[in-house]
């Protein structure tokens, strides 16, 4: 070819930026290159632009400031609060399940506390007498009697269960259940009773 | 990655300003420095990141979750810096065509006179100046060229970012480089 004075095909600048681009054909590609081996000029153009990009990707990347997250959560609207509450047992799993056993054993010892106190399934025809119940000699219960924190004397007949939580029972040679005999003293026997009745009771609606 | 940024906004869409805090973490370096390279000042840069991330947040019910985050976080910060440049605009612009010069631009005026003198170009960082000429540039040219070269998005990604077609991507990329080229070709 040797140093012919040519006009510059139209397309070398467009094919220049295509090629900067990565978006040029094989056949362009081909021609841009023979083309700037042999043109000075467009060779020149070609470097610069290069450099440009090269001088563009060389600024360093600069990180955000300190304390930018902060700031833009400090900017937001409130959340709502039970996402918060939410999130909490998400994160706390061994607290969330520590502070639910501490409410319930709270409430099961409060509950049992309240129920510290004397009480006895109603009939006219036991005798109370200083948080004992009596059944008298020829008297007949018909039905259960339960008796909390009390003692109960049995010297009749009773037509069903006897259920003594936290005290004693004691049966005459005369007394007479027709039903089971149960006395439960412990918390935790008087968990399992409160549980096993509850069980019943759903088993046998 | 695209996963956990996913998961991340269902629970932002739920209120869940701690995950809202794990995205601003893993985005706020690339959105400051776009920022930062937009406008050329710390402060400002961070004022608009900052307001990028609030308007996230706010909007973030309107967001398709079957759409890449990145795209619209880079439209929202893109937008904002555009707004910001347009309302410290110059009474001229450079790019403006010069009345009656026909074709002329204030650029092309400028550009070969300002050539300053050689031990202060060489005093004044390389870094310094390549800034200084990206701010030069008109914001539609300006957006491009940060987005292509700065964050190393794709023409696709930038048509998306900036809701025009791949053509005007390119379009506006060279007449970018260009510029840039004719102000930085003598270093």
């Amino acid at each position: 070819m040797g140093v012919r004075m040519m006009e510059c095909p139209k397309q070398i600048n467009e094919w220049i930026h295509k090629y900067l681009d990565g978006d040029i054909s094989e056949e362009e590609g081909r021609y841009l290159k023979e083309h700037l081996h042999s043109c000075q000029k467009c060779m020149k153009h070609y470097q610069e632009l290069e450099k440009t990009v090269l001088f563009v990707k060389s600024l360093s990347h600069i990180a955000a400031p300190d304390h930018f997250t902060q700031k833009v959560m400090a900017s937001l609207p409130k959340e709502k609060r039970s996402v918060g509450v939410q999130r909490w047992l998400r994160n706390h799993p061994f607290l969330a399940a520590a502070s639910l056993f501490i409410i319930l054993m709270t409430g099961v010892l409060f509950s049992s506390y309240e129920e510290s106190r004397f009480s006895v399934t109603k009939y006219d025809n036991i005798i109370v007498d200083n948080n004992t119940v009596i059944v008298p000699e020829g008297e007949t219960v018909k039905g259960d009697i339960t008796v909390k924190n009390g003692d109960i004397e049995i010297k009749g007949k009773v037509e069903g269960d006897v259920t003594v939580i936290n005290g004693e029972q004691y049966m005459a040679s005369a007394g007479q259940v027709t039903g089971k005999v149960e006395e439960i003293n412990e918390l935790f026997e008087w968990l399992w009773y409160e549980i096993k009745t509850t069980l019943s009771e759903v088993f046998q609606k | 990655m695209e996963e956990f940024v996913k998961k991340k906004i269902r629970q932002i869409k739920k209120g869940d300003q701690d995950a809202f805090a794990e995205v601003v973490d893993l985005y706020k370096d690339k959105i400051y420095h776009l920022c930062y390279r937009m406008l050329g000042n710390a402060h400002e840069a961070e004022d608009i990141a900052q307001e990028a991330f609030l308007r996230v947040y706010i909007n973030i019910h309107s967001f398709d979750i079957n759409k890449k985050f990145s795209t619209w976080l880079y439209r929202i910060a893109t937008n904002l810096s555009i707004d910001r440049i347009r309302k410290k605009k110059p009474d001229y612009y450079l790019d403006a065509e010069v009345a009656g010069t026909d074709g002329l631009t204030l650029y092309s005026q400028v550009s070969s006179d300002i050539a300053m003198p050689e031990k202060e170009v060489e005093a004044m960082e390389l870094q310094e100046i390549i800034q200084k000429e990206i701010l030069k540039l008109p914001d539609k040219y300006r957006s491009v060229i940060v987005l292509r070269y700065i964050e190393d998005l794709s023409l696709q990604e930038i048509s998306e970012v900036l809701d025009i077609p791949v053509g005007t991507v390119k379009t506006r990329i060279h007449r970018g480089r260009e510029a840039l080229r004719k102000q930085l070709r003598h270093l």
